[in-house]
């Protein structure tokens, strides 16, 4: 602050109190919801919270609702979280060999598979819907965790992020580790592995993210209830022909949905910024 | 920039490299390729059969007044979404930017729905402007304002605006953030001393220092708002009422998954490479991306 103006500094607190509310407001009048009967929420609107707290989460979690299939949301959480830990675990894996491979190796086609890799950035999955669900048909990955997974692990972003690392660490330590006899293998575990442990820090804040909110892929692919992920999952309570819209439930459903990715923001806040950022560079 | 120090072995390299190259062959190459092929052809009824039609399918898409409709309807989509959704996170971000007391706590509170889905952000303000207990939709009604989105277009198009901005909110926030913060303060004390109000010293030092910033956060909204609402459009609307919110990529999905449209989906799909391509170049071309934080 450069000047002391005290209406702007009431202003100020004024407008992030307000930013605060504009954030917070839909998810109080969600969790307030979910708190309770399915009655009490259908044409009225609740303040405060009911007393269906535990009674409502519960049978989310055990039984689901009846008119999705009766799948409950905890095998749709578990079907996300497989998938997510599935994409952070498996890019972060094939991008770091594959940037290893491109900074610490002179062979033929290099640039060629460094385009390659870099085409990806270009082919959002929905550009190219129907021709990557008859490939993952083709090979009977629907219904799977693989094809969940495998086809969203290709990225160009992480692929850069550690090529652009790699070319920042000195030379001096890869001619050190060369004289005490270290071949490239020793050198990536021993060396480079321990080095880029923020930057994996980060991306895996950023991946989970990614891989948990997934919505058009495993909406495309999950034919079996069993298999739905708990995003795309409230997508089939919303629209319920000839009964009573339980908004309690769907509201639970929508606050379980998010609480495992906003909980790994709240916690690893500083990996997630610094992912963020260093994804976007 | 290359190293110079490099490890020597005849096939570690093609080793490494071949996950990852695999993965993009199988999954993104070779189906933007067929993509690319099928975008000239017609297929039969049965799939035996398909006839090169060379730009039949771009022409019957560009003169089909659905496909137009959802140009537009996209054009207002992102150009409300992403103005919405900037103009708020520059504005939360210049108030935080003076907040000396509480700063951390107001940025922890404003970070976090990055994290929330867009279809999950969809789902929270439907059920706000539900029209028979919503309290936004209720609250309208007692002032006299008839809000009912299932049934009218434009009321459908400000909720979707809304909840995408919503979540976009977060992300433009802590980028603007990080951008005022590098401003450096001379410049702004120097405009003080010479009688610049707040309001004048932010149009004119503060928001042209800034450009950089919004200029990339712009591309990155419009490819947001382009590409990731797909989970918003699906689980709110559906594209409806009568094809309102039928932004591209959903009709993309609904013409070539429900409707079956196989040479009009592919041509969809290489107008949205298309899209995605320019944008692309845009971005590592033209932008600075010298954030620093």
């Amino acid at each position: 602050m450069v000047e002391n103006r005290p209406f702007m500094t009431v202003l100020t607190h004024a407008m992030m109190f307000l930013a605060i509310i504009i954030v917070l407001f839909p998810i109080y009048i969600a969790f307030v919801a979910s708190t309770h009967e399915a009655s009490d929420v259908l044409m009225t609107v609740q303040g405060w919270f009911g007393s269906n707290l535990v009674e409502n989460y519960t049978s989310v979690l055990q039984s689901g609702k009846s008119t999705t299939g009766g799948i409950p949301v905890g095998v749709m959480m578990w079907n996300s979280l497989i998938m997510a830990l599935g994409i952070v675990f498996g890019k972060i894996s094939i991008s770091i060999i594959s940037a290893y491979a491109i900074v610490y190796f002179r062979f033929r086609f290099r640039m060629v598979f460094f385009w390659i890799i870099f085409m990806t950035l270009m082919l959002p999955i929905e550009v190219r819907i129907l021709p990557t669900y008859h490939v993952v048909a083709s090979l009977g990955l629907l219904n799977t965790y693989t094809g969940l997974t495998l086809p969203l692990i290709a990225s160009a972003t992480a692929t850069f992020l550690f090529r652009q690392f790699f070319l920042t660490v000195p030379d001096e330590l890869t001619e050190a580790a060369r004289v005490d006899g270290a071949g490239p293998i020793r050198f990536f575990f021993d060396i480079l592995l321990p080095l880029s442990r923020t930057n994996i820090a980060a991306l895996c804040v950023i991946l989970f993210i990614y891989g948990w909110n997934q919505y058009l892929w495993p909406l495309l692919i999950t034919t079996e209830k069993n298999m739905t992920t708990i995003v795309m999952g409230i997508q089939a309570m919303l629209y319920v022909p000839d009964a009573v819209n339980e908004w309690n439930i769907t509201m639970a459903t929508a606050i379980l949905a998010m609480l495992p990715p906003v909980a790994v923001i709240l916690v690893l806040q500083r990996q997630f910024v610094k992912g963020l950022i260093e994804t976007e560079k | 920039m290359e190293k110079r120090v490099v490890f020597k072995n005849r096939w570690l390299p093609y080793l490494l490299v071949t996950p990852q190259i695999v993965i993009t062959l199988v999954f993104f190459i070779w189906p933007a390729g067929q993509a690319l092929k099928q975008s000239f052809f017609i297929e039969d009824a049965f799939g035996l059969r398909s006839e090169f039609v060379r730009f039949g399918n771009f022409i019957e898409l560009f003169s089909d007044p659905l496909y137009l409709n959802s140009l537009k309807t996209t054009f207002i989509f992102s150009v409300s979404t992403s103005f919405l959704a900037l103009s708020t996170g520059l504005l939360f971000a210049v108030m935080a930017d003076r907040v000396i007391k509480g700063a951390t706590i107001y940025k922890a509170a404003l970070l976090w729905p990055y994290a929330v889905a867009p279809a999950v952000a969809g789902v929270l303000w439907l059920f706000l402007f539900s029209p028979a207990n919503g309290i936004l939709a209720l609250t309208l009604k007692s002032l006299g304002y008839n809000w009912n989105h299932v049934l009218k277009g434009g009321q459908a198009m400000v909720l979707v605006v809304i909840a995408a901005s919503w979540k976009q909110i977060a992300y433009n926030f802590l980028f603007f953030l990080a951008g005022l913060q590098m401003i450096p303060k001379s410049l702004i004390e120097a405009a003080a001393i010479d009688g610049a109000r707040p309001a004048k010293r932010f149009w004119t030092i503060v928001f042209p220092l800034l450009s950089p910033t919004t200029f990339f956060l712009l591309v990155v909204n419009v490819v947001y708002a382009f590409f990731e609402t797909f989970g918003i459009i699906h689980a709110v609307t559906q594209g409806g009422p009568y094809k309102a919110t039928d932004i591209l990529v959903y009709k993309v999905y609904s013409d070539g998954f429900i409707g079956l449209d196989l040479g009009g989906s592919a041509a969809q799909s290489v107008v949205l490479m298309a899209i995605v391509v320019t944008l692309t170049v845009i971005q590592f071309r033209y932008l600075e991306r010298k954030v620093q934080y």
